[in-house]
């Protein structure tokens, strides 16, 4: 009698215990499955990275250090007739106001009995924004009655003083700084254990229009937010109708030859174009030739249109295809038009994954900069656009138009303005995903 | 599609509702050396007046003067900024597109500066010593040579033995324009090398050959704005930059300034002139436009006054050097003089 297994080697003696091959297939899989592992944790690395180091510079953004001061609102300086005239007073600039708001943090500080060495008046007046002034004086020009009284303001502190709260100046940083000096620090540290300076939710970030960079803690990006907000209504409203004729054509009644080959092949193509060709384009057609106006929302939002067609092409004639063609014959079965059939039946039940689509492209138009940067978007605007036409930014122009300022509490801003940017897309991308698991039909 | 037929008609509508209205706000385009101080003005002005902000855009100073020569009309800008001085082939391309009047505005001066890590070394340059640091051929013992310096030290002695390593603004930068003029050409000069360059590929190709620099990596071109040359910095601690005075100021607590012929540079030193790397900054206006766009008038009368341009003013503490001639400008600029030809 002779040993199977001396016999035929390899073939194990046991399903217990594994031979050799078999464990060498077991460890590849293993290999394999920790490969797939690390290449996840790299990703999630890289994310953590970038995502940390945008919050830890970013949120700062959001609460900024505000100087409450009361201002006392001087008839000599501000309406010398004592008519108060609105056109008269509008001759007294941001200067004279620039004035009144300084006296008004020197008599705190003389009130409140706070003495730093060496402190000088100037040191006092850089103490606060430059924007403070431009919003005392449309403050009294609102309501000229104010004149002669003394109001409680809440003005901006400026923005190295800011920067000394959230620890970004320091003490021996504002010795080598021309900006700041170690004495408005002390006076910083004096104010702030009186109440006087604090740092409070900052709306005006949101809300607010930019600033130069005389005043970086003014920095807001309301304008950006509804310009971007206009682009995408443009956007929505042409590439949707067009994307989904388009598509309803080419994948229902379209014959297939050549030519819708060479359409299809096109528009795949398309939508692999760089971003910055669809820029060239809109600038010849729409500004040099069609003499749309700079810097406008609308014009933004028909180039990002270009640039979204064929994302919505492409997935809304998937989720046409994916409807199954049953339900088309059966439509078609009972007597429905080849229209009544696509519009009653196959449209309804495509919808779903045509508005993800959509959303999906929408998003990317939001994030994208590069055909911007052609037709003016990247400005520097501070009137609230009143509608398509008027000048307007992006959020991701904003972005890229902070990075490049000298000031470094732009980098905070442009950080916190990456992270309201993200929040939109989060929210895009999140109503994508519900849409889907909502309605989406599986056959 | 009814829906589509409807978003046609809208944007159909929408234009020609967008072209019959007006513009009502200036638009400026170019430098972004002169961006910053554009800006201050801009926002200022919306502050005070009753005009809207205008829109500054930057781009450059070359795309904002082509910007400027498209033409006169509603969707052309009406101001350029500018960081050197317009061209003759600008002022030919302006007077194809039916631009003819321009009005050349002189806002003050901006310096140039040398600075390195704030906890490195101190510099005390020259113009030859940037030139024998940097260009592809010097003059070492009489013959000209490939560039053989390793160290500041092998430049001149009196330099710290540290690794040359330069970052200068990219060739489309309006700053390097002037840094090849009176840096590089002045050195050439001081140096001896124009003289044996000249001698050896005659008069042009010998003054071109004092621009050419060297190539194995010591000079780097930085093509993006100061913020790249400051984060370059920032992670190689032996490179010296090139920057615009106002960026200094702005971070001087990370930056330390080197001398140039002995002398700091500072909105004094430039303003009297001893400070010899500097250059004046402009903006360019269309005639045409004046009292068709709303404001315009104000807006550079505003901004060469003494408020925002004077040496008090707030682009004077932004880091602008102001113009000693600031009176002729506002008389020019009140007359509304357009420029005449280039001298």
């Amino acid at each position: 009698m002779t040993d199977a297994s001396a016999i035929r080697p390899g073939i194990r003696a046991s399903l217990m215990t594994p031979d050799t091959r078999t464990r060498r297939r077991n460890a590849a899989e293993a290999r394999f499955r920790l490969y797939g592992r690390i290449a996840i944790a790299i990703g999630l690395a890289a994310l953590v990275v970038l995502m940390g180091s945008v919050l830890a510079n970013g949120l700062g953004s959001f609460r900024q250090s505000f100087l409450t001061l009361e201002v006392h609102l001087d008839e000599k300086v501000l309406d010398k007739s004592g008519a108060r005239d609105p056109e008269a007073m509008k001759k007294v600039t941001t200067i004279g106001y620039g004035k009144i708001v300084d006296a008004a943090l020197k008599a705190t500080i003389a009130a409140e009995g706070i003495v730093v060495e060496g402190l000088t008046d100037k040191d006092v007046s850089d103490m606060i924004s430059k924007e403070a002034a431009a919003l005392v004086r449309n403050r009294v020009l609102a309501d000229p009655a104010l004149v002669g009284q003394t109001v409680a303001f809440k003005v901006l502190a400026n923005g190295r003083i800011d920067g000394y709260l959230k620890g970004r100046v320091t003490m021996d940083s504002a010795e080598r700084d021309s900006n700041v000096s170690p004495r408005q620090l002390e006076l910083a540290d004096a104010l702030v254990a009186r109440g006087i300076l604090a740092k409070s939710f900052n709306a005006g970030f949101i809300t607010g229009p930019d600033a130069s960079e005389l005043r970086p803690e003014a920095a807001g990006m309301g304008i950006a937010i509804l310009g971007s907000a206009y682009m995408m209504l443009v956007v929505l409203f042409l590439s949707l109708p067009i994307g989904v004729a388009a598509s309803i054509y080419l994948e229902e009644f379209a014959p297939k030859n050549r030519f819708t080959d060479l359409i299809e092949v096109n528009i795949s193509n398309l939508a692999a174009v760089p971003s910055i060709v669809f820029g060239i384009l809109g600038l010849a057609i729409f500004i040099n030739f069609a003499h749309l106006p700079q810097s406008a929302p609308v014009v933004g939002g028909l180039v990002l249109t270009l640039m979204t067609l064929p994302t919505v092409i492409i997935s809304t004639r998937a989720a046409l295809r994916a409807v199954p063609p049953s339900i088309r014959d059966a439509a078609l079965g009972i007597g429905a038009s080849k229209m009544q059939a696509i519009f009653h039946h196959v449209l309804p039940l495509a919808a779903p994954g045509i508005l993800t689509g959509m959303i999906i492209g929408l998003a990317q138009a939001l994030g994208e900069t590069a055909p911007l940067l052609l037709i003016g978007m990247v400005a520097f605007v501070r009137d609230y656009p009143g509608g398509l036409f008027d000048p307007a930014t992006a959020l991701p122009v904003q972005v890229y138009n902070w990075t490049q300022r000298a000031d470094p509490a732009f980098v905070e801003r442009a950080s916190g303005a990456i992270i309201v940017l993200m929040v939109f897309l989060l929210a895009m991308n999140m109503a994508a995903i519900v849409l889907r698991r909502r309605f989406e039909r599986r056959w | 599609m009814n829906a589509t037929r409807l978003a046609v008609s809208a944007i159909a509508l929408a234009a020609a509702a967008g072209a019959a209205e007006a513009r009502d706000q200036i638009q400026i385009a170019g430098s972004s050396t002169v961006l910053p101080y554009a800006t201050i003005v801009a926002e200022a002005f919306g502050e005070n007046f009753d005009f809207p902000t205008p829109v500054v855009e930057g781009g450059g100073s070359g795309a904002g003067r082509k910007k400027l020569c498209e033409g006169v009309g509603e969707s052309t800008i009406d101001i350029a900024n500018s960081s050197s001085r317009i061209k003759q082939s600008d002022i030919d391309l302006c007077a194809q597109n039916g631009v003819n009047d321009i009005m050349e505005v002189r806002i003050g001066y901006d310096g140039i500066v040398f600075a390195s890590d704030v906890n490195g070394a101190e510099f005390a340059f020259t113009p030859a010593d940037w030139y024998n640091a940097l260009a592809a051929e010097v003059v070492k013992d009489g013959a000209l040579v490939a560039n053989p310096n390793k160290t500041w030290a092998d430049v001149n002695p009196a330099l710290p033995a540290q690794d040359i390593l330069a970052f200068i603004p990219g060739t489309k930068h309006g700053t390097r324009e002037v840094f090849d003029v009176k840096v590089l050409e002045a050195g050439c000069k001081s140096t001896g090398a124009e003289e044996a360059l000249v001698a050896a590929k005659g008069e042009d190709d010998g003054k071109k050959a004092c621009l050419s620099l060297r190539t194995d990596g010591a000079s780097v071109d930085i093509d993006g704005d100061y913020t790249e040359t400051l984060s370059r910095i920032d992670a190689n601690k032996n490179a010296i930059g090139v920057f615009g005075l106002s960026f200094y100021q702005n971070n001087t607590e990370k930056l330390r300034v080197a001398t140039m012929d002995g002398v700091v540079p500072s909105v004094e030193t430039i303003s009297t002139g001893d400070y010899p790397v500097s250059r004046p900054l402009f903006f360019y206006v269309k005639t045409a436009h004046l009292g068709v766009i709303p404001g315009l008038q104000e807006y550079i009368d505003f901004f060469v006054s003494d408020d925002m341009a004077g040496p008090d003013g707030p682009l004077a503490a932004y880091g602008l050097v102001s113009d000693p001639e600031l009176a002729q400008t506002q008389a020019m600029v009140a007359a509304g003089t357009p420029m005449g030809p280039l001298n």
